[in-house]
Order: C-alpha cells, then sequence, then structure tokens
C-alpha cells in the first residue's frame, strides 16, 4: 500500500517534502538551544538550565509561546504584504533543502543544475524581506529591508563566485555529482585554489545568513529589529525559523561543497557524518557571531565589492587554470 | 486582558471531563509563557544598570529563559527600571499597548514602584502602577539583581497559575528591598 503510493512521484515528492519539514523543525530547536548556549559559553555564563534536563527543553517553550501569543497586524500595515512576506522568507529556505544530498541516494530531487537552483531560490528570500520592510509602514523596518536588499545583493556575487570554482572542479552543477567527486578524502578544501574560494563562500554566507559582523539588517542598537520590528507570534517564529534553517543550509552547503559531503571514515552512516560536519560549521558561525562586533555599512559594502569579489574572480580563473593545465581535481 | 466571556466557565464546568481538559491546557500554556518571559530592553534610569547586570554574566537571566528583545512586539515582560517622568509616561503606555497579549509588568526600584525620593517633585510619576497594570513590585534603591530574580521567579509562579478562561488576578506582589 504504501510502496504503491510513494510509486506515484507527486506523493513521493510531497512525503520528502514533509520529511523535509518535520528534520527542519527539529533541527531548528536544535539549533537556537546550541546557540543560546554558545553564547553563554563564550560569555562566561551558563545558558538556558531551568527548563527540562540542562535547559534543552528552553526552545520548545519559546516555540509554544511565540505560537500562543496575539496575532498582531499594525493599522497602518499592508496587510497583503506584511501576511504573505513569512512566507516569502521561508518557503524559499525549505525549497533549497530539496536538493541537498545527505548520504548517497539520500536526496529528495537530484537534478543537474542543482547548483544553480541553491542560488536561484535562495535568492528569492530577499523579496520577502524588502516585503515586510515595506509591508509593514514602520521606518525602521523598512530601512533594515532595504539595507538587507543591498547586503544581500552584494553577497550573493562572492557566493556564486566560490561555488562557480568547485563546479569548474566537479565538472557538475548537481550537488550530488560533487559530494561523489570528493570521495576518499579528496575534499575540495586540499585544493589550494578551493581553501580561498572555501574563505570567500564562508564570510559571503556569514552575511547572508545575517549574522553578527554582519547583521546590519536588524542591529537592535539602531533599527529596533530591522524589518521583523513589528511581527509578532507566530509570524515572527516563521522569520526565526527561516534564519536559523538558512544558517543550517549554508553550513551543509559547505559541507558538501568543500567538506566532502557525506565522506568520512568508515561506520557511521554518511548522514551523519554530513550533520556532525555541518554542526561543527554552525559552531564556527556561532563563536564568530559572539565574538566580534559589526562593521559600519559602507566598510560591509565596501568589503564586498572591493575585497571579496576581486578574490572571488582570481579564484575562478585560477580555479580554471588549474582544472585545465594542472589536472585538477585529480591532484 | 484575558477578560473573556464570563460565563464560559459554567459552561466548561457542564461540559464532561472539560474542566480536565481545560486544566491539562492550561498546564502546558502556562509552562510555556512562564519559562519563555522575553522581556522589552529598556532602562529609564539607574536600575537598568542594576538590570544589565542581572541579565551579565554573573546572574544571567538567560538561565530562565529570559531574554531582551528589542521590540515590544515580541516581548512579554516589561520591566520598568528606574523613575518616570511626566514626559516619558505616555510612550510607556503606548510600548505597553505595543506588546501582544498575554503581557505583564514588573516594576524595578523604589521610584517605578512608587516615586522613590521624588515623590514629591511634579515632573516624576509616583509609581509606573498610575499608567500601567504592574503584576510585581520590586523596592530596593536599585534592587539587588538576586531581588530582581526572586521578583522575576515570583512573576513566573503567577503565571503558572492563570487559566485560558478566566480573568487574571490583579492584585500585585511585591518584594521588599
Amino acid at each position: 500500500m504504501i510502496e504503491q503510493a510513494l510509486a506515484n512521484p507527486w506523493i513521493r515528492q510531497l512525503a520528502n517534502a514533509a520529511l523535509l519539514l518535520a528534520v527542519i523543525n527539529l533541527g531548528v530547536l536544535v539549533l537556537i538551544y546550541m546557540e543560546r548556549k554558545v553564547a553563554g559559553f563564550i560569555q562566561s555564563r551558563l545558558g538556558p538550565v531551568h527548563v527540562g534536563p540542562r535547559g534543552w527543553l528552553q526552545s520548545v517553550a519559546d516555540a509554544l509561546k511565540l505560537i500562543l501569543k496575539e496575532d498582531i497586524i499594525p493599522a497602518p500595515a499592508d496587510r497583503f504584504l506584511f501576511v504573505l512576506a513569512p512566507f516569502f522568507v521561508f518557503v524559499p529556505v525549505l525549497a533549497v533543502f530539496l536538493v541537498l544530498p545527505f548520504n548517497a541516494g539520500w536526496v529528495a530531487h537530484d537534478f543537474s543544475l542543482a547548483a544553480l537552483y541553491v542560488i536561484a531560490a535562495g535568492t528569492v528570500a530577499i523579496m520577502g524581506i524588502v516585503m515586510a520592510g515595506w509591508g509593514t509602514n514602520n521606518k525602521y523596518s523598512l530601512l533594515g529591508g532595504l539595507r538587507s536588499a543591498a547586503q544581500l545583493v552584494s553577497y550573493e556575487i562572492p557566493v556564486v563566485l566560490a561555488i562557480l570554482a568547485v563546479v569548474f572542479y566537479a565538472q557538475s552543477m548537481s550537488l550530488v555529482d560533487i559530494a561523489e567527486a570528493q570521495r576518499g578524502f579528496g575534499w575540495f578544501i586540499f585544493h589550494p585554489p578551493l581553501l580561498v574560494a572555501a574563505f570567500v563562500y564562508m564570510i559571503g554566507q556569514l552575511a547572508e545568513t545575517n549574522r553578527t559582523p554582519f547583521d546590519l539588517p536588524e542591529a537592535e542598537s539602531e533599527l529596533v529589529s530591522g524589518f521583523h520590528t513589528e511581527y509578532s507570534g507566530i509570524r515572527f517564529a516563521m522569520f526565526f525559523l527561516a534564519e536559523f534553517a538558512n544558517t543550517f543550509f549554508a553550513a551543509a552547503l559547505a559541507v558538501v561543497l568543500f567538506f566532502g559531503g557525506w565522506d568520512g571514515l568508515p561506520g557511521l552512516t554518511g548522514a551523519l557524518w554530513l550533520v556532525a560536519k555541518s554542526y561543527v560549521l554552525v559552531f564556527v558561525l556561532m563563536w564568530i557571531r559572539w565574538t566580534l562586533p559589526r562593521v559600519r555599512v559602507d566598510q560591509l559594502l565596501g568589503f564586498a565589492w572591493k575585497v571579496l569579489v576581486p578574490i572571488g574572480l582570481i579564484v575562478v580563473l585560477w580555479a580554471a587554470a588549474s582544472v585545465v593545465y594542472a589536472g585538477g581535481a585529480k591532484p | 486582558m484575558g477578560e473573556v466571556n464570563p460565563d464560559l466557565q459554567s459552561r466548561v464546568v457542564k461540559f464532561p471531563g472539560g474542566g480536565v481538559l481545560v486544566a491539562g491546557i492550561d498546564e502546558i500554556f502556562n509552562w510555556a509563557r512562564s519559562n519563555s518571559m522575553w522581556s522589552l530592553t529598556f532602562g529609564l534610569s539607574c536600575c537598568a544598570i542594576e538590570m544589565m547586570a542581572t541579565a551579565a554574566s554573573h546572574y544571567d537571566l538567560d538561565r530562565f529563559g529570559i531574554l531582551f528583545r528589542a521590540t515590544p512586539r515580541q516581548a512579554d515582560v516589561m520591566i520598568v527600571a528606574g523613575w518616570v517622568s511626566v514626559k516619558m509616561a505616555p510612550f510607556i503606555r503606548r510600548l505597553y499597548d505595543q506588546m501582544p497579549d498575554p503581557k505583564h509588568v514588573l516594576a524595578m526600584g523604589g521610584c517605578a514602584c512608587a516615586g522613590g525620593p521624588y515623590r514629591d517633585s511634579e515632573t516624576i510619576v509616583k509609581g509606573v502602577g498610575e499608567i500601567v497594570p504592574v503584576d510585581v513590585f520590586v523596592y530596593g534603591c536599585p534592587p539587588r539583581p538576586e531581588n530582581l530574580i526572586h521578583g522575576l521567579i515570583l512573576l513566573q509562579e503567577r503565571i503558572r497559575e492563570e487559566s485560558i478562561l478566566g480573568v487574571r488576578k490583579r492584585e500585585p506582589i511585591t518584594v521588599q528591598g
């Protein structure tokens, strides 16, 4: 019965999407707990300890409380944009997970342009952020939304260049092929051009996920909370969910692109290796977030266009040259 | 303010097992609400320094799941830390109105509770209770972080006694300085 139903491609994709949604939601609860604990230990505090054993249930309590809060739509807001914006931010994040390979054969949908699709689908979220900023009719939200748009558009380019360098090495845009090409510890991070590309990618993703050295869109000391200033309860929870899911996706994509995907020591399932490596990278992102101060907005854009983009272009040329003249992926 | 249909209570009791159902839901909802009291970031004067110290490394409010949100739309508890001038009062009322229900107010320090040493001044409101309904008064000048934490724990206990059906108890709790 279940096999018959799963043979239908539509039902199969729906089942995959539902499974991914569950995994993402659980993963985000873990990430929020981890963020607060890491923040605590970095600031020599403890973080949550009272709710559940060692505070494990803290994010469950937070999520439940946010669902139960009053849902406010401010009178001057544009209702249509205000209601639609959280979905525009959350759905692209869910959509990019569809092509992420967790293990050999563990991918909801693999196709030959997956790397391009990740970039294209991820960019739709900027629309949602600008909609939220404009639709709430609040000056802080508008400034936050516009800053966010400028930042995300600028940092998308170095990320694309870094992914392009990887695509040269793997000779494919399918994420499954890219991960397969690194089997047996032939990780792309060990190749000099891609080591630089990995740095460019991580800095770019740090900015795209709005984390602290680049968290200008929601800078508390100047913009209250940026584009989600007027959102309360469940709608704010969706922005929060999207932000943390995006952080996890950025780390998981880095693992697939540079750190061998599900490749690891034998004995454990590949998916566990992928998730473990992703969490290490997420920890690095949190470490940076709670250590560095915020940059200024002109420094932010100057850094993207004057430093990261030129480095990205050089890396692309370097990667292309090493693929053509030095045999590239087989050192 | 949680004032639902007054005869709702009697209807639920008529429904067999209704009381048990509501009690179970109350327990779960109150657990979530009392363990995730996000507080609004603002300080009016010197008590704010003590409030920041309570949130920082030594006393660490995040242990109880209390963290500070910059926007009233995402806050559950308003800690009024410091004297409230007549000029500031409308803004405090506005911030309170912008917070989504269920919301609570904690008045921190002698000035926020009753005007403190400025009680005779015409420019100071004689306690924030005159503009917003206060749940917990924490006296002291300023209250020590332990006192503020004690007030917050009493507020948690108060939230655990609330019900989705009934009117909230409004007699404020007082923590002596």
